[in-house]
């Protein structure tokens, strides 16, 4: 009984236990199946996801291409940037190792704050960043003083240098960090230190001198801590960029327009004290900061010249110099330009961030002469024996149109016209011509149309026609308007480049050549003929040459002793306001103004007289006469040229012989 | 050990030490002892090859274990019977003591301090529970399991500790509990329909106990059920160490290679997600080989339930090879993202314990039942008279 009942629970024990035995066997089938589509069907997916846990791609900054000058000096390079950082897991106290640090180097206390509030928000091993930019003076101090610094070490960056400061600012442009919009989804971009052009050549040919980022795989664990480096593939450093520029003749330029007839003395010169002390307090505050201070004939102190220098190649188009003043320094937009200092740049009434040789727009006044004598020429409506009576102004139905000498020049032919500058010569020869063949010489010669130079923010001016005049003001052309546009006044307006292309193309034989910055390799396009008859080319040569060699010419106070290159130009002084009758009555016009309702002051030229070599255009804004302002400035840079870069071109299409410039003047870049 | 008993032919003489050194199952110590090897080898992986912190502690613990396994199997099996209940009954009363004085660990109520070491009184009572029940249902008759009156003082000694440990909150040990105790009842002839009735009656009462659960408890299970959803939240252990399993492939990335776990993706490597780590650096290969193992010694504990003479020496066989297989399977599945992560260790391997010293403890009784596999156990505990 107690047998069979003991057999009964044994029996229905075992046979459960078979049960129980099965179900287990089944689970464990589960697990092994599990284990089956995890480690086998599924492996290559988890095997993906697992390296990309493991390894993270830490991309290798590229060096930036630099930006050299034709002689390979550098406009725009990397410098290597020293820091110092921190990391608090190598420290038992932040703030007495950063103590201990500024016992040794500077560090504001605005930069301890930010330490000590970054290395609480960041992991333990991830280095903050304490000072930048530190002098190898510094950065040997901090060295020796490594073992009593735990957690400091030394970091070595690169970030961009650009030695000339504001010399050539508008052609390099400048750097700066990546901005949000300028996101592309290219993780190079992504870069802390990663900066990118924002203005001028660095803009334009930012992709190519970025160069490509380096790749290496880093191994990290959860944390993001880097584990191992692993070996990778090597960036390519960003292309050099070589210009046609000259640095050296760029600052010379950039000085000289600057100080336009006034004389540059150092700061500490008693004359400079004096005049100084005496000077209005606005402009006292301007130069606290300065070595040297400008001074005029009168001794008194005086703002520098702002406005726009263009050397060129007659022959081959390259821009040796390409000057705007006022610049500004690019170095700080590197780091980040202050709020403050970004709002005084742009309230500056001279607009330092214009690149005023490209962007700047000015009425070309009579430099614009030439093109009418041109068309007058190529018409055949008038020879360069025509003769014009000049009384001192025109009358056009109710209308009187003055001379800019009051008496008048008598009777003059086309190479006096020139170079006496008569304004009724040229209302007469308008009368005779027409606009229309007025504008279409001036579009010949490459003004109303961008030169298609290689910076950005290049503008096209302004040449009227009636079309043009039709179609925007809705009211048909006027004679009127032909005689104004005649002497380059009017709707007219040009850039400091369009000017200097249109001498070069009137001095190298009528070639239509086109400027440009970058040096190109290879072999140059030839440069296309416009197709006028050389005589007038020539005619044109002789009335400039007279401007300034000529003993009545406008410019022949800038003729040169012995010894001197030869060399020819037009002056221009283009009015910012119209001279109103009753100003001509009281004779106001002839008082000084103030700055902005100045006359601009104009230059274009050309040297060496008999083989031209360069164009030259000046214009100092609101600077007053081209004879006494523009056409100084204009010689001094234009001989300066020459005298660099002596050597005449073995041809037309020679650029490349630059290697000139010697070796003292290339030591004294940055000053 | 004073047990008088009546050489009447169906009782064996009592053994002498000898003889029951002699009758151990050598072949599943040398298994059990092979399985806490790859232990210390898995910790020493999980420390970057490192005895330090934690191989070296495991295989001293795993030195106390052993012989306080073989201790336990060389102890009479009635004095064990004999003593269930009072084993119980101070478990019962430890668990109690984890509410008033337990230690804060792990977000739950699960230690306490005894100053030497922290004890995990749920750990002891998976045991002292399979003992109690083997007790209770050792000597019933299969009419006797069918009435249900019966069943309720069983079920009251289930309940007791499951409730208590699900306040801690401990689900997963409260689920092995009761599925570890449903087995021993299954294995003592508790009808089918019961069960089935039961199960009904479970499952009716999910959304109740949903509501019981703690906002974590419900997020795991959440999760679990879609864990790429959140992958750096929650979903961030079953993911990481899916991918450390994924990754591991059919031959894994050998040993002390597997990325996952040494650059720390991988979450409790050296506890929980130890069997994750194993198949990262031994592959599909070394994981079968491993549950190969665990399958052996499953094998040995029905083989030693089947040939015991007495209910008490099969339950107690059963009861524990069935939280061996519990642990195993629970630990498994989890890690594999088939089951929500719960927090069970993979035994003899995982860093820890009292849940080693749980199963040394659970193996040495099942040595035990097999060293004693002829001895007739009556009602009381003594020999039938």
């Amino acid at each position: 009984m107690l047998k069979s009942s003991e057999q009964d629970v044994q029996k229905v024990f075992t046979r459960r236990a078979l049960v129980l035995a099965g179900g287990k066997l089944a689970l464990i089938g589960a697990l092994g199946a599990r284990l089956y589509y995890l480690q086998v069907v599924e492996a290559d997916r988890y095997e993906l996801m697992s390296r990309d846990n493991q390894f993270n791609l830490e991309l290798l900054q590229p060096i930036r291409g630099r930006i050299l000058d034709r002689n390979g000096v550098a406009l725009a390079d990397n410098q290597d940037n020293f820091r110092v950082e921190i990391v608090r897991e190598q420290t038992d106290d932040v703030a007495a190792t950063l103590s201990a640090l500024r016992s040794i180097i500077e560090v504001p206390d605005w930069d301890v704050r930010r330490v000590l509030k970054d290395v609480k928000r960041k992991r333990a091993f991830v280095p903050v960043t304490v000072v930048e930019n530190l002098t190898r003076d510094e950065i040997a101090r901090v060295a020796v003083n490594a073992p009593y610094l735990p957690g400091i070490r030394i970091e070595v960056g690169r970030s961009r240098r650009y030695p000339f400061a504001d010399t050539a600012v508008h052609i390099t442009g400048y750097v700066a960090a990546v901005s949000e919009s300028e996101l592309t989804g290219d993780p190079v971009l992504e870069l802390p230190d990663f900066r990118i052009g924002k203005s001028g050549i660095e803009r334009l040919h930012d992709l190519e001198m970025r160069g490509t980022a380096g790749r290496r795989q880093v191994e990290v664990n959860a944390l993001g801590r880097i584990i191992r480096k692993l070996p990778g593939e090597d960036g390519e450093p960003g292309r050099d960029i070589q210009l046609t520029l000259d640095i050296n003749l760029q600052r010379y330029a950039t000085e000289r327009l600057a100080r336009g007839t006034a004389e540059r003395l150092p700061t500490e010169d008693p004359r400079a004290q004096l005049a100084l002390a005496q000077a209005d307090p606005a402009l006292r505050e301007a130069y606290a900061d300065r070595q040297t201070v400008l001074i005029n004939a009168d001794g008194k102190v005086v703002e520098a010249e702002s406005g726009s220098v263009v050397v060129m190649d007659v022959h081959t188009g390259d821009l040796r110099a390409l000057a705007s003043a006022p610049g500004y320094d690019p170095n700080p937009f590197n780091r980040g330009l202050s709020a403050k200092d970004w709002e005084e740049l742009q309230a500056n009434p001279r607009g330092p961030f214009t690149n005023k040789s490209v962007a700047g727009q000015y009425p070309p006044g009579s430099t614009f002469k030439m093109l009418v004598m041109l068309a007058a020429l190529e018409s055949g409506l008038a020879g360069e024996d025509t003769k014009f009576y000049c009384p001192g102004h025109l009358t056009l139905g109710d209308t009187r149109f003055h001379c800019w000498l009051k008496h008048g020049h008598g009777w003059l032919d086309m190479k006096q016209s020139v170079a006496q500058s008569c304004d009724v010569y040229y209302y007469e020869l308008a009368k005779r011509v027409g606009i229309d063949r007025i504008s279409a010489m001036a579009r010949r010669f490459g003004l109303g149309e961008v030169t298609g130079v290689d910076l950005p923010g290049e503008r096209q001016g302004l040449i009227p026609t009636r079309e043009w005049k039709l179609a925007t003001r809705g009211v048909p052309w006027q004679q009127g308007e032909t005689l104004v546009s005649s002497i380059g006044q009017g709707f007219m307006l040009t850039t400091p480049l369009q000017l200097a292309v249109m001498t070069a193309r009137l001095v190298n034989g009528g070639k239509a050549v086109t400027p440009h910055l970058e040096i190109r390799n290879g072999t140059p396009e030839p440069v296309p003929d416009m197709a006028v008859d050389s005589r007038h080319l020539e005619a044109v040569r002789q009335a400039m040459s007279e401007v300034v060699n000529g003993p009545r010419g406008t410019a022949r106070a800038v003729k040169g002793g012995e010894g001197e290159v030869k060399i020819g130009g037009k002056t221009g002084t283009a009015q910012v306001r119209r001279i109103t009758m009753a100003d001509r009555l009281s004779g106001a016009y002839k008082e000084e103004k103030p700055w902005r309702f100045r006359d601009h002051a104009l230059f274009v030229g050309f040297g060496p007289l008999e083989a031209p070599r360069y164009a030259v255009s000046v214009v100092v804004e609101h600077g007053g006469g081209g004879s006494s302002m523009a056409a100084p400035i204009a010689a001094d840079v234009l001989r300066e040229a020459l005298r660099i870069d002596p050597i005449a071109p073995p041809g037309p299409t020679a650029s490349r012989d630059g290697g000139k410039a010697s070796p003292d003047t290339r030591e004294k870049r940055g000053g | 050990m004073a047990i008088s008993f009546r050489s009447d032919g169906l009782n064996p003489p009592e053994l002498t030490i000898g003889q029951k050194l002699a009758s151990l199952n050598w072949l599943l110590v040398m298994l059990i002892i092979t399985i806490a090897g790859v232990g210390c080898l898995m910790l020493y992986s999980a420390a970057n090859g490192d005895w330090m912190p934690w191989a070296y502690r495991h295989a001293l613990r795993f030195g106390v274990g052993l012989s306080v396994m073989l201790t336990i199997a060389l102890v009479d099996i009635r004095f064990w019977m004999r003593t269930a209940y009072l084993g119980y009954m101070v478990a019962l009363v430890l668990l109690g003591l984890v509410e008033v004085m337990g230690e804060i660990g792990m977000g739950a109520q699960r230690w306490i301090d005894l100053g030497v070491f922290q004890l995990q009184p749920s750990e002891v009572m998976k045991i002292a529970l399979v003992l109690a029940l083997a007790r209770y249902f050792n000597g019933l008759t299969y009419e006797e399991v069918g009435n249900p009156l019966n069943l309720i003082i069983p079920l009251i000694m289930v309940f007791l500790p499951a409730l208590l440990v699900l306040k801690q909150p401990d689900l997963g040990t409260a689920l092995m509990m009761i599925a570890g105790s449903g087995a021993i009842f299954f294995l003592a002839g508790v009808r089918i329909w019961k069960f089935l009735a039961v199960i009904v009656a479970g499952l009716a009462a999910v959304p109740v106990v949903w509501q019981f659960l703690r906002e974590y408890q419900q997020k795991r299970i959440l999760t679990f059920l879609n864990p790429e959803s959140d992958p750096l939240g929650s979903g961030y252990h079953i993911l990481q160490s899916k991918i450390a399993l994924g990754s591991g492939g059919i031959f894994g990335k050998g040993f002390l290679k597997g990325s996952q776990s040494h650059l720390n993706f991988l979450p409790e490597k050296q506890t929980d997600f130890i069997f994750t780590m194993l198949a990262e650096e031994f592959g599909m290969v070394g994981a079968s080989c491993l549950i190969g193992l665990y399958v052996l010694v499953l094998a040995y504990g029905f083989a030693i339930a089947i040939r015991s003479r007495s209910q008490f020496g099969r339950l107690v066989a059963l009861g524990v090879t069935t939280t061996l297989f519990l642990y195993l399977f629970i630990n498994v599945a989890m890690v594999m993202g088939l089951i929500p992560v719960v927090g069970v260790p993979l035994p003899m391997i995982s860093y820890g314990g009292t849940a080693m010293l749980t199963m040394m403890i659970g193996l040495g009784l099942l040595l035990g039942v097999s060293v004693h596999r002829d001895v007739r156990i009556a009602r009381a505990g003594v020999e039938e008279d």
